[in-house]
């Protein structure tokens, strides 16, 4: 018989194998619910679709008569705004930082053991101290973001642009490239599709922080939202808004994913897989 | 006439490391000069050194009768074996890159009337080494031959004084070694280059080179084996290109390879 390793599913088999985990876990949930309401029909830990659907409804399509704005809609703005503020300023960072230690020895020797000595501070722990620092603004929370993801981001792209062949280093001087030009004209737009992939595996531990600290101190956000709620075991609440937080992350992964495919076609291979 | 290269008394060392010693060659402009030697020999320290990569610990060098700047520069172009062309720009901007460094300093961007000239110059140069149908492709498109055609293409578009080679058909299958061969001896007439290769493939140094350069250890000291450098043990000037037997003492050093 064919060994395990080399059996592969195939175009429709594909799909229904991934799907069916899914689908059992929904059962699963399904029943669950089904069974604890039999027994207590105000249960408040498995929610039914049909009171997630009216809490959907009013999360989303309802104004806060307080605020005067739909929770959902104020939520993730604010929240999308403190992370796209703080994964962008990242970024920008990042690419300085990382083509400096990355091409420039003096820059490595200077800046290199301070990005670690960094990187190795769990930022959760500063949290306070940017409380006490910025105060209990947007400023704390954008900062913890970008203090948790940017050494992270630094190292990867340094090392990355470190590890361009010398060869095409010298070779570009060969041509009369000067420190800028190799560095704009060459690592530059290497680094590029590197950075993209950095952010995508940084958006991770960037939510984790956002949440964390809109958890702690916040008045508006999805973090916010969901410590909110917790008091009452609105579980209805909770998890369309978790579902959410999870589409949001997946749409802002394929918009980069998509970005770099089109914009560094050099760097993927023709297959799509890189 | 002044040498286009020269090495006078260069020695390389670290520490207690003689990699080169004693060294003295004068490169003739419009040479094709082959630098061949066992592995380990010191061969692509000459290139290191003629790039300015790498500072003699002793002796000078020369390019053109001025000392050579102690870094890379327009002046001495190079093809190394392998990652010499850019992978993130099509054949066309990889040859474009050198007209682009000496224009637009800041930019690196090139536009109008230099723009269409340096592109002209890089078709002329693409045709020649044969790449005109692929100005759009990526290097990972192409084969190793033809990225080494390319490389070579944006090397001649600065004009080097000098081209350096590193062993640049050693990762090639026979056959396209060859053609590669012609076309290197093609673009040397062509352009009246100087070139310095270094290779480990004897008869291609023979085949290609007007003069050899036997690279080796003259004094061995089996208790100290890095006490002595390499130096120039052999040289063979080619008159007339004979292309004839390979000289016995070079055999006998590939041999000990």
């Amino acid at each position: 018989m064919r060994r395990l390793l080399n059996a592969r599913p195939r175009g429709g088999g594909r799909l229904l194998l991934g799907l069916l985990p899914i689908a059992i876990l929904v059962l699963v949930y399904l029943v669950a619910s089904q069974a604890r309401h039999a027994e207590n029909p105000r249960d408040k830990i498995l929610p039914t679709p049909a009171a997630m659907a009216q809490s959907i409804q009013i999360m989303a399509l309802q104004k806060d008569p307080r605020t005067d704005r739909i929770p959902l809609v104020a939520d993730t703005q604010a929240s999308l705004t403190r992370l796209g503020i703080a994964v962008g300023a990242a970024a920008a960072t990042t690419l300085v930082l990382g083509l400096s230690i990355g091409l420039l020895p003096y820059a490595r020797a200077g800046l290199g053991p301070l990005v670690a000595t960094i990187s190795v501070i769990p930022p959760i722990a500063v949290l306070p101290i940017l409380f006490i620092v910025f105060g209990l603004g947007e400023t704390a929370k954008i900062v913890l973001i970008f203090v948790g993801i940017t050494p992270f981001m630094v190292r990867d792209l340094a090392s990355h642009v470190a590890a361009i062949p010398e060869e095409q280093i010298v070779k570009a001087q060969t041509l009369g490239a000067s420190t800028w030009l190799v560095a704009l004209q060459v690592a530059l737009p290497q680094a590029m599709p590197r950075l993209i992939d950095s952010v995508r595996f940084s958006l991770g531990p960037a939510w984790v922080f956002l949440i964390s600290a809109e958890a702690i101190a916040s008045d508006v956000g999805l973090g916010y939202r969901i410590f909110l709620v917790r008091r009452y075991l609105a579980m209805d609440i909770i998890l369309p808004y978790v579902a959410w937080i999870s589409l949001l992350a997946v749409i802002i992964d394929l918009l980069l994913l998509t970005w770099s495919r089109t914009a560094f076609r050099w760097a993927h291979a023709p297959g799509g897989r890189r | 006439m002044t040498p286009a290269l020269s090495f006078r008394n260069v020695w390389v060392e670290y520490g207690d490391h003689v990699v080169l010693e004693k060294v003295s060659l004068d490169v003739a402009p419009g040479s094709f000069v082959s630098i061949v030697g066992p592995s380990g020999a010191g061969k692509s320290t000459f290139l290191r050194l003629a790039l300015g990569q790498e500072a003699p610990s002793r002796g000078e060098i020369l390019l053109d009768g001025q000392p050579i700047p102690a870094e890379p520069g327009p002046d001495r172009g190079v093809v190394f074996q392998r990652y010499s062309v850019f992978p993130h720009m099509t054949v066309l901007q990889n040859v474009m890159f050198g007209a682009r460094c000496d224009q637009a300093p800041f930019t690196g961007l090139l536009t109008g009337a230099k723009r269409r000239q340096a592109k002209a110059e890089a078709l002329a140069i693409l045709e020649q080494v044969g790449l005109s149908a692929s100005l759009k492709a990526f290097p990972r498109a192409l084969s190793g031959g033809m990225q080494q055609r390319l490389a070579i293409a944006q090397a001649l578009i600065t004009r080097p004084r000098i081209l350096l080679l590193d062993e640049p058909f050693g990762a090639l299958d026979p056959g396209v070694r060859l053609d590669m061969h012609e076309l290197i001896t093609g673009l040397w007439r062509e352009h009246g280059l100087t070139i310095l290769m270094v290779t480990h493939d004897i008869k291609e140094a023979f085949k290609l080179g007007t003069r050899v350069i036997a690279v080796d250890k003259r004094r061995h000291d089996p208790h100290a084996p890095q006490r002595y450098g390499s130096t120039a043990v052999y040289d063979f000037p080619l008159d007339d290109k004979q292309k004839t037997a390979i000289p016995r003492e070079i055999a006998a050093m590939a041999g000990e390879v």
